[in-house]
């Protein structure tokens, strides 16, 4: 495992059971604050199932999801543990929470597979919709200052459209934000996810594949914002990935599982010559031909 | 070529009349005993055959005719192939003109009726269909905010409605309240249930949530009817106190509303205002919702028919998103329910039965869901349209003196549902504004928009 000093999210034996069926077993690791941590693995190796038990979609089986928003002890999260209570100011435990808390509160943000927008509404209200919170507190009592048209409701409403029309230009889409969401090409459907992710505020952004069905070009722009976001947002990133292209270049870390067991942990330099990650993509099984790819590396076959 | 199209035409032609001719015959054999043969008792009590012929012939020009016009359009539109345009969205300013025209419609109808018809004349004309109409109007807008903004399919939405015109009745009787102050206690109320039957009911989704809402429009009914003790049963509450003008009773006495007014006693005075008030109602219904849906609650209620996981990714909490919409959607079935008993000055739970809730549905869909001038014009096309069944003597020349077009009433009904469904599959109005825009609104085409799943 790969040592993470002072990580934002430490996942400790997490398991997921479905029946008989274990889509995750004993998983942990760390997420580094600040970095861009890929999680791949071949299909079907429980890497979804990580991620809806870490934005609460799922409660895990067994296991401990901590995030602690500021530097804090390891002491901090074993003391929030054994209290029984789900959260303090800035240690979260997310396998206690419901799923809307974890985004309002722990601020873990999430895109999905297969695009979830609101298609209906326009470019800019799935922007304006995902600073709920904020302007629902601005509203007041029972929506009533909103109602009137009270001043700071407008206000607050003003900064909410300031706020999505800067993500807008981040993604270039200005010119489509009064366009509804279901017509813009695929590529930033995606790309408006992210921002609509972003719009929360999260310490964390969860990407679930968000360079599927992209062409070279627009991963290119994915990569791009990807890393302004963690340069620039200070929001770490946890993403899933089959595109390798993209996770070699873009990652500070990438965890490998496979039948819902980490196989490795590490650099991307050293995951692309670990001979079990290498089997596990070829599909090879068997000791001695893992024992023959990881010669093959060694001879300078393999990049 | 151009003889060859025309040749086209031709044997299209033929076929097409072969077709009418077909179904004629077809129509003429079904038909024959169906329409054609009639037993009745004449005065001696014997059973004499009646023969019918008129209708058969209707029948059969009427089907044919029907065929052979649908083929011919048939042929037509596939000979000019147009490009698939997307059904284009409504523009704002139409929509805005109908709206204000309709509004000015609104106020001056029953001057307009009054003016036309004197006092007696416009009575069936201000109550049957203006009084009526705006009900429908209302309880489509409240229900509008459950199932076409929040995408909540409801079928007990007319439980709310009773709850409302109980609690007027029960109060005003019982302790002599006063319908202002009746009117935001029955909202409340009503509100009340909505949250009560909410919280467990709104984990479920989709046909889940669609039969139990049913079920509880019927429990609410059934207890109306058996807790007697209160209720009175299905014989219902009467003598409930009529309307006053801010208190002043419409009534020939001298402290009454003519009296005080200088104005000749009559009581279409009373229908008047009862017309005014839903009418203030219906549109304080409007305002508030066009408000909200402007404001994060409403948008929240549109994201969530659209995609509830996506909600839920985003941090909203869903539950209490839907209690808001069942909560507010209740309410304004409570005010239409006070109003509802105070214009009848009688309740019984006959007025509370499952058909009104289809009918209130069968608005909100036919109007396009989340469309409130879509809903508006349905309510007046459901409600007005059976209304004026009723003034279709010229059909008993065709027809006979029996026939009464009224009976038809719901045969009408379901084929006006199902051509809807067919040329305009999701309303009247099916587009969509949006609720804030960057440089310009520009109106949403109804196949992005989502119908909620639950």
């Amino acid at each position: 495992m790969m040592q993470v000093s002072n990580p934002l999210l430490s996942v400790a034996h997490l398991s997921m059971r479905f029946g008989g069926l274990v889509a995750v077993d004993d998983l942990s690791f760390d997420v580094g604050r600040g970095d861009i941590t890929a999680l791949i693995g071949p299909n079907g190796a429980g890497k979804t199932t990580v991620f809806n038990c870490l934005t609460g979609f799922y409660k895990p089986s067994q296991g401990r999801i901590a995030l602690s928003h500021a530097t804090s002890a390891a002491r901090d999260i074993d003391v929030l543990t054994t209290s029984g209570q789900r959260h303090t100011r800035d240690v979260f435990l997310l396998e206690r929470m419901a799923d809307f808390e974890i985004t309002r509160t722990a601020r873990v943000a999430r895109t999905f597979q297969n695009i979830r927008l609101f298609s209906g509404m326009t470019v800019l209200e799935n922007l304006i919709v995902a600073q709920h919170l904020t302007l629902m507190r601005a509203s007041g009592v029972g929506g009533l200052l909103g109602l009137l048209g009270a001043k700071s409701y407008r206000d607050a409403e003003r900064a909410a459209i300031a706020r999505a029309q800067h993500w807008l230009e981040r993604i270039n889409l200005v010119d489509r934000a009064d366009d509804p969401a279901g017509d813009l090409p695929y590529g930033d459907q995606r790309r408006l996810e992210i921002a609509r992710a972003m719009c929360t505020n999260p310490i964390l952004l969860c990407l679930d594949e968000p360079a599927a069905g992209l062409n070279p070009r627009e991963s290119a722009q994915l990569t791009q914002l990807l890393r302004s976001i963690r340069d620039e947002d200070g929001t770490s990133i946890l993403l899933i990935e089959h595109d390798m292209s993209v996770v070699m270049d873009i990652s500070d870390h990438i965890i490998v599982l496979d039948y819902g067991a980490k196989i490795a942990d590490g650099t991307p330099q050293s995951i692309r010559s670990d001979p079990k990650v290498i089997a596990a993509y070829l599909g090879v099984a068997d000791e001695e031909e893992v024992r023959a790819v990881s010669q093959e590396i060694s001879t300078g076959l393999a990049p | 070529m151009w003889k060859r199209c025309e040749a086209m035409t031709r044997t299209n032609l033929t076929h097409a009349l072969q077709e009418a001719l077909r179904t004629a015959l077809i129509t003429a054999g079904l038909c024959f005993p169906l329409l054609v043969l009639r037993l009745e008792q004449d005065s001696s009590n014997q059973l004499t055959l009646q023969q019918r012929w008129s209708w058969l012939v209707f029948a059969v020009i009427g089907l044919s005719v029907a065929r052979f016009v649908g083929l011919v359009l048939q042929d037509w539109r596939a000979r000019a192939p147009r490009a698939e345009k997307p059904i284009a969205p409504t523009r704002p300013q139409l929509a805005r003109a109908v709206s204000i025209f309709g509004l000015i419609a609104l106020f001056a109808f029953p001057l307009v009726v009054l003016a036309f018809l004197g006092p007696s004349g416009s009575l069936k004309w201000i109550n049957n269909y203006g009084v009526q109409i705006l009900i429908y109007v209302m309880l489509g807008w409240g229900l509008n905010i459950v199932v076409g903004l929040a995408g909540l399919l409801d079928l007990g939405y007319v439980a709310f409605y009773a709850v409302g015109a109980y609690a007027y009745a029960l109060l005003s009787t019982h302790f002599g309240l006063s319908f202002w102050l009746c009117l935001p206690l029955s909202g409340l109320l009503a509100a009340t249930w909505g949250v009560l039957l909410g919280f467990p009911v709104l984990r479920l989704r989709g046909d889940y949530l669609a039969i139990v809402t049913l079920a509880f429009g019927e429990i609410i009914r059934l207890i109306l009817i058996n807790w007697t003790d209160v209720t009175n049963g299905s014989a219902g509450i009467s003598s409930i106190p009529r309307i006053t003008f801010f208190g002043l009773p419409f009534t020939a006495a001298d402290n009454g509303f003519a009296a005080t007014f200088a104005l000749e006693f009559s009581p279409i005075h009373r229908t008047i205002f009862l017309f005014y008030l839903i009418a203030c109602l219906a549109l304080l219904t409007n305002f508030i919702t066009l408000r909200l849906v402007r404001l994060p609650v409403g948008r929240a209620w549109e994201a969530l028919r659209e995609d509830e996981i996506a909600c839920r990714a985003l941090g909203l909490n869903t539950t209490r998103v839907k209690l808001t919409a069942f909560a507010l959607g209740a309410m304004f079935a409570g005010f239409a329910g006070a109003f509802f008993a105070v214009r009848q000055n009688f309740v019984n739970p006959d007025s509370f039965t499952f058909l009104e809730s289809a009918t209130i549905l069968a608005i909100v869909v036919l109007g396009g869901m989340g469309s409130q001038l879509g809903v508006a014009l349905a309510a007046v096309v459901m409600v007005g349209g059976t209304e004026i069944l009723r003034e279709l003597d010229f059909l008993k020349l065709i027809f006979g003196v029996n026939f009464d077009p009224a009976q038809y009433r719901m045969l009408i009904f379901g084929m006006a549902m199902v051509a809807i469904m067919i040329w305009k599959p999701r309303g009247l109005i099916s587009t969509r504004t949006p609720s804030l825009f960057l440089k310009e609104r520009k109106n949403i085409a109804a196949s992005h928009v989502g119908e909620g799943r639950g």
